[in-house]
């Protein structure tokens, strides 16, 4: 019993490693590894007092980085649900790290107070299975 | 055996929530307590003042700048308010201001003007000290500079009437935190205190995840919570969130202030955080002042709610006349 799931391991081990050779395969098992070794970035300007883009939609379960950059000034970057509190330096880059564990519609706020509109600066993650 | 306070007697208030302007009555009755003369004269030791019967108000969120829309009548529910306590037959000897006394400008001379006004009608309140603490649109942009050139320090301690004062800021890092320093200078103040201890925190922002997703929270709150946990009569007070609310963690009761200024929606049944509508026939809507009267014994507590003032708003001017639609651009707190 051991030997045999130990087995089953080994082949798509193997299998994993032909797909990556672009010989033959599971397409499913290319794009699980390829989005582990290569998450999806998503670039995010924030200025006062939007992000852009304003919505995205992400996969449950596939990891992806959100590449923040701040056009004037700090800004904040959260939501508890996704795990996400940071904030973005200005003019500066900053990579954050994201994997939805539960489909659903999330809020991003910026709470780095920014200024006078800053209640509603927000943007919309559509967390999809 | 430890000697604890009768917590009713300490800090009772009606009801599941205080308002704006909510005047606390404390009658300790700790004199009358055979089982709270140590304590008693524990805090008479600490603080050189014993527990005794006082009063006090908190008001919350003034916004002094701000003019609409929403709200287009600018300062005057705040300067009703004071009119208001000054008309009091007994009046408050403390006033607390949980934070936002001030609308943020982008020009710093402008915003220096909303402090001088705050003060300007603040000390119309006679008889009464006044004890502030910032609110993110007064101290977020420049860390909090010019509260402290206008109020004074943004986090501190007093005693007043043998109950132990602490405010806390939660703004001025520009984040919705109080941080590891004020964190750990509040542990130390309080260590000097036993566990029964009268203490009330007021600070702005929710210590606690009321609706992060609105930034009705503090991202380190959880620790404040848990350095406040070993106190048995902790009693936190704030703004922020422009309506009633009530929060109790372990023994410790949190109540969110209404401000002076417009409402902000139920957020469990509001989509959108989103100020109430002005309402002209009724300007000063889930704006006022609850008093709370107390016997000498501390039980049996009376509970009054004082509207503001709106006479100076209607007869021959006309609320029309008095409405004056400014183009300010925060549509938020």
């Amino acid at each position: 019993m051991k030997t045999t799931a130990i087995n089953k391991i080994v082949s798509i081990i193997l299998l994993a490693g032909v797909c990556e050779f672009g010989l033959a395969g599971v397409p499913a098992v290319i794009n699980l590894s390829r989005a582990s070794d290569n998450p999806k970035v998503i670039e995010i300007t924030a200025k006062k007092f939007e992000f852009t883009p304003s919505e995205i939609t992400l996969k449950k379960g596939e990891p992806v980085i959100l590449r923040l950059t701040s056009s004037d000034r700090v800004h904040g970057f959260m939501s508890k649900p996704l795990k996400i509190d940071t904030d973005i330096p200005s003019e500066t880059t900053k990579d954050v790290a994201v994997t939805p564990d539960a489909a659903g519609n999330y809020t991003v706020i910026c709470d780095h107070y920014c200024g006078t509109g800053h209640g509603n600066m927000k943007m919309k993650v559509t967390v999809v299975e | 055996m430890e000697k604890k306070f009768d917590r009713r007697s300490f800090l009772r208030v009606s009801g599941t929530a205080l308002s704006i302007g909510a005047l606390y009555s404390v009658f300790p009755a700790l004199t009358r307590s055979a089982r709270a003369e140590g304590i008693t004269r524990t805090l008479a030791d600490l603080n050189g003042e014993a527990p005794a019967p006082f009063s006090f108000m908190q008001l919350s969120d003034t916004h002094v700048g701000f003019n609409g829309p929403p709200d287009p009548l600018g300062t005057k529910a705040f300067e009703s308010a004071v009119a208001t306590i000054n008309g009091l037959k007994n009046r408050p000897e403390l006033i607390i201001v949980t934070g936002d006394l001030t609308h943020d400008a982008d020009s710093p001379d402008e915003h220096a003007k909303r402090f001088k006004l705050f003060k300007e009608i603040s000390s119309r309140i006679g008889g009464a000290q006044i004890k502030v603490v910032p609110g993110e649109n007064d101290a977020a942009l420049d860390g909090g500079d010019m509260f402290r050139e206008f109020m004074g320090p943004t986090h501190y301690t007093f005693d007043h009437r043998g109950v132990h004062f602490v405010a806390l800021d939660n703004v001025s890092a520009g984040r919705p935190e109080v941080g590891a320093a004020q964190l750990a200078w509040m542990k130390s103040d309080l260590a000097r205190f036993p566990k029964t201890a009268p203490i009330i925190v007021f600070t702005h922002r929710p210590l606690f995840d009321l609706k992060p997703e609105w930034e009705w929270f503090t991202s380190d709150g959880n620790d404040v919570m848990n350095a406040l946990a070993p106190y048995e009569n902790v009693t936190v007070l704030y703004g922020h969130i422009h309506r009633e609310n009530f929060h109790q963690a372990g023994t410790t009761k949190m109540y969110a202030a209404r401000s002076l200024i417009f409402a902000f929606p139920d957020p469990a049944t509001s989509p959108m955080k989103k100020p109430a509508p002005f309402d002209k026939a009724a300007p000063f809507k889930d704006l006022g002042i609850r008093r709370v009267n107390g016997n000498a014994l501390g039980n049996d507590l009376q509970i009054e709610e004082v509207a503001l003032a709106t006479a100076e708003f209607s007869g021959t001017v006309g609320m029309d006349q008095m409405l004056k639609h400014g183009n300010n651009d925060a549509k938020d707190e």
